[in-house]
């Protein structure tokens, strides 16, 4: 495919339909960072094509500017054959492209139909178009079957299907291309099939999609035609079917990475963390985590499995002392330490707690400080990194170079704003910060969430080896793979509670997926088996 | 998608506060000439007016004393995420610390009474800061709303004790009595006459020196202490800031009662260098003023210094312009500073894009023209 870029006119040599979408020459720069370096991509009509690269790829500021959202600064775009000229996001819908958010765009107490109906009400008395839009929107429904009542308050709706609302919404506005970004990051495996059988479904209606994702293995089971990223530049167009996950992640990297984390037997001991009867509620009064029960030990990770939503982020914000406890103790070392009561953040980080929250731009660091200012976040209060009365700032440069050189942070500058690094480099050290302090328990939130492969790897080894070190490790992450690689034992959440544990041993995906679901493990093995 | 990209320093704050200022000038120079005035010559008595002679000079340093206060105020609680309209109240209700503590520990000898003076300016200051700052912390009032209000129940606090309490009997004025000559804070150019240096007399006083030793303090303890780190931490990242265990509350207080403080020294300047009393509503709008020093300034307190000075120039020069040019009133003069406040501050990022635009494509060329 790759060697296939005419220059007449876009349609193909052979003269057979044109691509959906052709990209010449596609460049883009911000600042010093060449976000896209002259692409070229070909999406042949009626596809699933799949668009796979490490973050920072530059895989989401293509279709940025394929949807509008940027201007390239060279390179054109055709459209079924024709030039086109996308200025905005009405441009790239008034040819017929669709996107799906990553994080949607959707009015949660309005419903469904209100919601597809959102800027094209057609009118100025909204009770006509509604009336045509629901007739429409009965139509597309079927033809694809997506399952949805009109007239269903979206924020009541799940996950899975708040995304439909998504997809119906770019269909109702005509969209012929749709673009989903990562869709199936919030999603269970059950639910990321069904995306995929409607993905099937719009493909036999002669749609086409185009699927951004860093999940290799959804690109092989649903993709027709795959296109590598790596460094702003499209390094390999193939066809799925050639292909395979080792062939892409070497595509995607540069070099051969290991896809199984090689670990040891866990070998744990004492008991580290108790958690009896936990129960969290938001500031609003709803009760997020409800009468959990676990301990974790030194010497094993882990981990607990769950659609994002389900408690698994108030639980770890609680036991890292950011949330207030309801009901229920913690015990850390056999002491009482349950957080709210008069233990936050601070004292369970002298205690031997270190944290690495799930969404590091929102908590885990300040975009706008400095990489050695963000390396002292939480223990700004530091002995060693005091003067008198003032902080020595050469000390913290030291040790954060220290850090960086521990974990392979690049490029290791102490003084480079924490914004200017990539995604892993930030996770890193971030890590670094929380691992460093030679903690008693590790918590860790999404180690790798938005981090490339290379990094990810990296990044797994070392929480291996806190383990092997006596330490003992919570995990929480929504990547089940992640969950099952690196994880000793699995705790499941579901609506709050923990279903049930799994040994990590003889986990499997489909008895995990159907326990994220909220089944009895009993039930769900027994499901299985069938 | 990356963030609008980085300008160095000597652009973001060099250049383009320097072209807003230029635009405000500019825009200046058209009203000048629609009411039929020569532009060239406004400038020329104005900058005459602030820098031309000795005594000038001096008169705006004194102005931009009161700015910097001001400046740095509102800087400190800018850094915790804080807009503090409130400077203007919390600097009327300082001077009622200065002036308590002049007029009835008048006993004290001048560099105890010096002390003490700053300690009581700083003390109501931020005590009157300390009521929005709680209901921001601990009850979630917004800030803006409670120090605009404060400022108004100032103004009426102080209006009631200068009539009915502080008046001394007789006098027909709503104000303090003197301050004994001895306690007031001694000017630049009688302390240059200690050593022998001949000055002309302006109202240019000690508390000047104060102000920059001030700007020093601030930038130590905002980017190099703890409580520092933790309040710009507070202001950037409140999420962050919990999660460090640095609790917003706290911090939100500790900065907004410094930033009271630091209003409260503006009395220092008018109350015990200048005035010698407390007088009705002495503020005269500085406190609003350093709202857009700050924000000039980039909240930086050599930022703050540069940009007081220019506000210093403006106050005196324009006092100077419309003494000379009959038609160019006072409101005249307060148009030029709105329209440098509206330049400066308020439409501080019209420049930007076009100039990192501008900037991006100046590097690139470079860049390849390194590679050829």
């Amino acid at each position: 495919m790759s060697d296939t870029i005419h220059t007449a006119h876009g349609t193909g040599a052979t003269g057979t339909v044109p691509p959906a979408i052709e990209l010449r020459g596609i460049d883009k720069r911000f600042g010093a960072v060449h976000a896209n370096n002259s692409i070229d991509l070909k999406v042949e009509k009626g596809t699933i094509h799949g668009i796979v690269g490490e973050n920072g790829a530059g895989k989401s500021t293509l279709m940025s500017i394929l949807y509008g959202f940027y201007q390239a600064d060279s390179g054109t775009i055709h459209v079924d054959g024709k030039l086109c000229n996308i200025n905005g996001s009405e441009d790239a819908i008034a040819v017929g492209i669709g996107m799906v958010h990553q994080h949607f765009m959707l009015v949660e107490p309005f419903s469904v139909l209100e919601n597809v109906i959102l800027g094209v009400e057609g009118g100025a008395v909204l009770r006509e178009g509604v009336d045509k839009a629901r007739e429409e929107l009965r139509r597309l429904e079927r033809e694809y079957s997506l399952d949805i009542d009109p007239d269903a308050i979206v924020g009541e709706l799940s996950v899975g299907l708040q995304q439909r609302v998504e997809i119906l919404k770019a269909l109702y506005r005509g969209a012929e291309i749709l673009i989903l970004d990562e869709p199936t990051g919030v999603l269970t495996p059950q639910e990321a099939d069904h995306l995929f059988r409607i993905l099937g479904t719009l493909k036999q209606q002669g749609k086409t999609v185009v699927l951004i994702t860093h999940k290799l293995r959804e690109i092989m089971a649903a993709t027709d035609n795959v296109s590598v990223m790596r460094q702003g530049e499209m390094v390999a167009h193939r066809h799925t079917a050639q292909t395979s996950p080792e062939e892409l992640s070497e595509l995607m990297v540069g070099r051969k990475v290991l896809l199984r984390l090689e670990k040891g037997v866990a070998n744990p001991h004492s008991t580290v963390l108790q958690v009896d009867n936990l129960c969290v509620d938001t500031s609003t009064g709803v009760r997020k985590v409800k009468n959990a029960s676990f301990t974790v030990r030194a010497g094993e990770i882990v981990g607990i499995a769950g659609v994002s939503g389900n408690g698994q982020s108030e639980l770890l914000e609680a036991l890292g002392g950011i949330r207030a406890v309801s009901e229920g103790q913690v015990i850390l070392n056999g002491q009482d330490v349950t957080p709210g009561r008069g233990v936050g953040p601070a004292e369970l980080r002298q205690r031997g707690v270190a944290h690495v929250p799930e969404d590091r731009h929102r908590m885990a660091m300040v975009t706008n400080f400095s990489a050695e200012e963000a390396a002292i976040l939480g223990y700004q209060d530091d002995k060693a990194y005091q003067n008198g009365l003032l902080l020595d700032w050469g000390k913290v440069a030291d040790a954060t170079r220290h850090m960086m050189e521990e974990f392979d942070v690049r490029p290791a500058d102490p003084h480079l704003k924490a914004a200017n690094f990539s995604g892993g480099n930030q996770q890193k050290l971030i890590l670094a910060r929380e691992m460093m302090r030679d903690p008693d328990l590790l918590l860790v939130g999404q180690p790798t969430r938005g981090v490339d492969i290379g990094a990810i790897e990296f990044i797994h080894k070392r929480i291996v080896a806190m383990r092997d070190a006596g330490k003992a490790v919570l995990l929480v992450s929504v990547e089940l793979d992640e969950i099952m690689s690196l994880s000793d034992r699995i705790l499941v959440m579901c609506d709050g509670f923990i279903v049930g544990e799994v040994n990590a041993a003889d986990a499997n995906e489909r008895v995990l997926g159907l326990m994220m679901a909220g089944v009895d493990p009993k039930q769900a093995e027994a499901e299985v088996g069938k | 998608m990356s963030d609008s990209i980085q300008l160095p320093r000597w652009i973001d704050v060099g250049v383009l506060p320097l072209m807003n200022l230029v635009l405000a000038f500019l825009i200046s120079g058209l009203v000048v000439m629609a009411i039929g005035e020569n532009p060239t010559e406004v400038v020329r008595i104005m900058l005459y007016g602030a820098f031309g002679y000795e005594e000038a000079v001096g008169y705006t340093l004194y102005y931009t004393t009161n700015f910097i206060f001001t400046g740095l105020a509102f800087a400190v609680a800018f850094h915790a995420g804080l807009f503090n309209i409130g400077v203007e109240g919390q600097a009327y209700v300082g001077g009622l610390g200065v002036t308590l503590a002049a007029l009835y520990l008048n006993w004290l000898p001048f560099p105890v009474m010096l002390v003490v003076a700053i300690l009581a300016a700083a003390l109501f200051g931020a005590a009157w800061a300390y009521i929005p700052a709680y209901l921001q912390a601990r009850r979630g009032s917004h800030v803006v709303i409670t120090t605009i209000m404060f400022n108004f129940i100032a103004s009426s606090l102080m209006v009631y004790l200068l009539v009915n309490v502080l008046r001394p009997q007789g006098s027909m004025t709503p104000e303090s009595a003197a301050i004994d000559e001895n306690l007031t804070l001694p000017y630049i150019h009688n302390m240059a006459a200690w050593f022998g240096i001949d000055m002309a007399s302006s109202p240019l006083n000690l508390s000047f020196v104060y102000a920059l030793v001030c700007c020093v303090l601030v930038w130590l303890f905002i980017w190099h202490t703890r409580w520092g780190y933790a309040i710009r931490t507070v202001g950037a990242n409140a999420a962050a800031a919990t999660f460090a265990g640095i609790e917003p509350g706290r911090y939100i207080i500790m900065a907004m009662m410094i930033s009271g403080a630091l209003s409260g020294f503006m009395a220092l300047n008018e109350v015990m260098g200048v005035q010698h009393r407390l007088l009705i509503d002495f503020t005269a709008g500085y406190g609003f003023v350093g709202i857009a020093v700050a924000l000039m300034g980039r909240n930086h307190p050599f930022g703050i210094f540069l940009s007081a000075l220019l506000f210093g120039m403006l106050y005196q020069g324009g006092a100077e312009l419309s003494f000379e040019i009959p038609t160019i009133t006072n409101d005249m003069v307060v148009v030029i500073q709105g329209l440098v406040i509206l330049c400066t501050g308020a439409l501080e990022h019209m420049f930007r894009p076009r100039v990192t635009k501008i900037y991006t494509a100046w590097r690139l060329r470079q860049k390849t023209q390194e590679a050829a």
